[in-house]
């Protein structure tokens, strides 16, 4: 076995143990610590993708913009203990089961019976190489910058728009 | 990159509406009473960009590399947008002081959702298409819950953003499959490989996901749940904008990610679909607005109807009612902000005065109003010298053309339907005494932009022909 | 070419195992005489009062929504810092203006937040 198998499977146990625990927490901030942890995992398995920037988005926004969200808005309701709603409400918990299976069984099609990269294999070393920063970034800033403009601007709408929604001046 | 300087000429619009955007927030920041110079700006900006729009709609191109379009279809689209947004702005520089939210942020919200809406319908790129939509939607969310002392605004805000945003979701996820079968997120290399990728399962599921997400944004029928209460909590004029412009936006959108469909003749993989939510969302529309009180949620239900009028043209699927639909979207965003407008004027402080007894008698109160209030209304029913009823007329006639005479029928049925309620307010206004006891204020704008809305509204009724044919002359496929 | 992250790899694992060490290591060799007085959560004598979870003010929404965007704007800014040299090669000025515009709008963001009040405590 070489060090790629290795790493894979000991980031695939971290990463699904980690989210079994965050959706059996009757805590939700220990919760999100362990979404933390399935960030991490997650992003150690892009890392061997060698999909690079990825990973460092999924670390840098997920695992320490997103969750801090996450945290502030647990502290803002104050919930110490999930009310369950599986248990007051029957009929969605078959609910929750019917989407979960669904989302499995499209995604095993996609592994399993589909050829989604039918256009990618035939480039398996360009694919392999477009994961990497030196890409992402030469493809951002020359195809695509319009979007990259776009975003500048949805970000300043977003600065504005929080800053509307909770100062006290604008009530 | 682009691929020359003249580039950058041509997308001189959006440049302007960038800068527009920057330049209002200087102005925010540095002048104190910044209220009605941002108005005034902003209507004026929003007329340069028309305009300029406009005068490219000869000369269409598709700059930075596939990722936009400019002039042809697009200018047409830029028009309706700026143009609404102008209006809509000169029916809130009062109303806004009113209904408590005077502040410069508004107007500076207003235009980032039209530079969203903007970017949405010239998208060439899937990428261009989510971009747009966020900017347009986040706007939208934070307009919505704009005053924070209302709890109907806020109420609305939630809703709004919580089924916004699970839209949202299908809509990425339909992306994400779409990307994964054709390797691209290139519309234009899509469309040239549609033959085969048609076939494909997982392509088909994610437009098919696509459609979904966009038929809430355009408030179809099975996906209109948060029509009613987003538009009841809102302020008056953000309600006009939201039920327009944005959905004038996701129907550009529709008509982008169709096109292909419509140019390949293939056999309408979504007719079924789109006739489907068609009928629902027309009679559902206007059968429930009839016992709608509140003008505000008339008029909301009234919007569900007349997406699906629309959805007909989609279903039908040819140059002729794709052609149609435009020309109804530039009708309906007149006539639906022409309403708002009224409605803006008449409403009192904490949203009273909306229901349908506040405009009993009105013609003996102002009978300016109530004569272009009833233009509006008759606009909307489809009566036929009004836009509203061109409109209508070219989408039904496409639906026959398409084999899909029973349609029309049914979209006829629910037009007459819709005639009680429209013309409930007329005769209130015109043939009841006045019960409920208030004075109009004045306010110059706000009649302004009723009087422009109605102006339009009749010069589209008068020259629907030469208009038809400048949209069909830009429809390239 | 996971070869190449293998000193990450062991600068990340040095870190668990000191972490782990400084927590345990004081548990086994330190001495431990517990009782009430000690291992109440302040020794200094005061009672505690209520529930760890005390539901905050809602004016950390806004730096917690701050810190998204500023974070995200990072996001952009990193793959273009990193391919900027191939790009000002390729492209001259043209590799600076995008991130320019970018950050203009943004910052302008960020100045309008400072002018409103928006990082003061009120």
């Amino acid at each position: 076995m070489n060090l790629e198998i290795i790493l894979f499977i000991v980031l695939a146990l971290v990463a699904v143990v980690s989210s079994v625990a965050m959706i059996t927490r009757p805590h939700p901030v220990i919760s999100a610590v362990f979404l933390i942890l399935n960030f991490f995992a997650l992003s150690g398995l892009y890392l061997l993708l060698n999909a690079q920037f990825i990973a460092v988005v999924q670390v840098i926004v997920y695992a320490g913009a997103i969750m801090v969200l996450f945290l502030f808005v647990l502290m803002l309701l104050n919930t110490n203990k999930e009310d369950n709603i599986f248990k007051q409400n029957k009929a969605l918990k078959i609910f929750a089961i019917a989407i979960a299976v669904l989302i499995f069984a499209q995604v095993a099609f996609l592994i399993f019976f589909s050829s989604p990269s039918d256009a990618l294999n035939s480039q398996v070393a360009e694919s392999v190489q477009s994961g990497t920063i030196q890409q992402i970034g030469t493809k951002l800033y020359t195809d695509y910058i319009l979007p990259f403009e776009a975003a500048g601007f949805l970000l300043l709408a977003a600065t504005i728009g929080a800053l509307v929604l909770s100062k006290k001046k604008f009530e | 990159m682009p691929q020359s300087n003249t580039e950058y000429l041509q997308i001189l619009p959006f440049i302007l509406m960038g800068s527009g955007i920057v330049i209002s927030v200087i102005i925010e920041m540095f002048y104190k009473k910044s209220e009605p110079v941002l108005g005034w700006f902003s209507v004026l900006l929003f007329i340069t960009v028309g305009f300029v729009s406009l005068a490219s709609i000869n000369d269409s191109a598709v700059l930075f590399n596939n990722m936009i379009e400019v002039g042809g279809k697009p200018a047409i689209f830029n028009f309706i947008f700026t143009f609404g947004a102008a209006v809509m702005i000169l029916s809130s520089m009062n109303y806004i002081s009113k209904y408590g939210i005077y502040f410069g942020e508004f107007f500076i919200i207003v235009q980032s959702s039209v530079l969203g809406m903007m970017i949405m319908a010239g998208a060439k790129d899937l990428f261009m298409i989510f971009m747009g939509l966020e900017l347009m939607s986040i706007c939208f969310y934070v307009l919505a819950g704009l005053n924070r002392k209302k709890i109907q605004a806020n109420e609305a805000s939630m809703k709004y953003f919580l089924l916004g945003a699970f839209a949202t979701g299908f809509i990425v996820y339909g992306i994400a499959l779409m990307y994964g079968s054709s390797g691209t997120t290139s519309l234009p290399y899509i469309f040239e490989n549609f033959s085969s990728l048609i076939s494909n399962v997982l392509f088909v599921t994610g437009l098919g996901l696509f459609l979904i997400g966009f038929s809430f944004k355009i408030a179809a029928f099975p996906f209109h749940m948060w029509v009613p209460d987003v538009y009841q909590g809102s302020a008056t004029t953000i309600t006009g904008l939201m039920s327009t412009g944005g959905k004038t936006a996701a129907f550009s959108v529709l008509i982008i990610m169709l096109s292909a469909v419509f140019a390949n003749n293939a056999a309408n993989t979504f007719e079924p679909y789109f006739a489907g939510i068609s009928v629902l969302s027309m009679l559902f529309g206007s059968i429930v607005a009839i016992a709608q009180d509140n003008l505000k949620r008339m008029l909301a239900y009234s919007s569900i109807a007349h997406a699906g009028y629309m959805v007909i043209g989609l279903a039908a699927g040819n140059q002729d009612s794709v052609a149609g639909i435009i020309f109804y979207l530039a009708a309906y965003t007149f006539m639906n902000l022409g309403a708002f407008g009224v409605l803006s004027i008449i409403e009192g402080k904490d949203d009273t005065l909306l229901d349908i007894n506040s405009y009993a008698g009105l013609n003996s109160k102002s009978p300016i109003l109530a004569a272009f209030m009833a233009l509006f209304m008759f606009a909307l029913a489809g009566i036929p010298p009004m836009a509203g009823f061109f409109g209508k007329y070219y989408v039904f006639i496409a639906a026959i053309k398409s084999d899909l005479t029973w349609l029309a029928i049914i979209g006829v049925l629910s037009s007459v339907i819709s005639v009680y309620f429209y013309l409930r307010v007329v005769v209130y206004m015109y043939f009841k005494e006045s019960t409920v006891n208030f004075s109009i204020e004045k306010n110059n704008t706000g009649l302004l932009a009723v009087v422009i809305s109605g102006i339009l509204i009749l010069v589209f009724g008068i020259i629907p022909d030469t208009l038809l044919n400048v949209i069909i002359s830009v429809l390239n496929f | 070419m996971i070869e190449q992250y293998i000193p990450i790899f062991l600068v990340i694992a040095t870190a668990a195992v000191f972490g782990a060490a400084v927590v345990f290591s004081s548990k086994l060799f330190g001495p431990q005489r517990p009782n009430d007085i000690k291992i109440s959560p302040y020794e200094s004598g005061k009672k505690p009062v209520g529930n760890t979870s005390e539901r905050i003010s809602v004016k950390y929404y806004l730096v917690a929504m701050l810190f998204i965007i500023f974070d995200i704007e990072v996001i952009y800014v990193y793959p273009w810092a990193v391919e900027f040299k191939s790009l000002y090669a390729q492209y001259g000025i043209f590799a600076f203006t995008p991130m320019l515009i970018f950050l203009i709008v943004l910052e302008l963001g960020f100045v309008y937040v400072y002018m409103k009040g928006g990082l003061k405590w009120d």
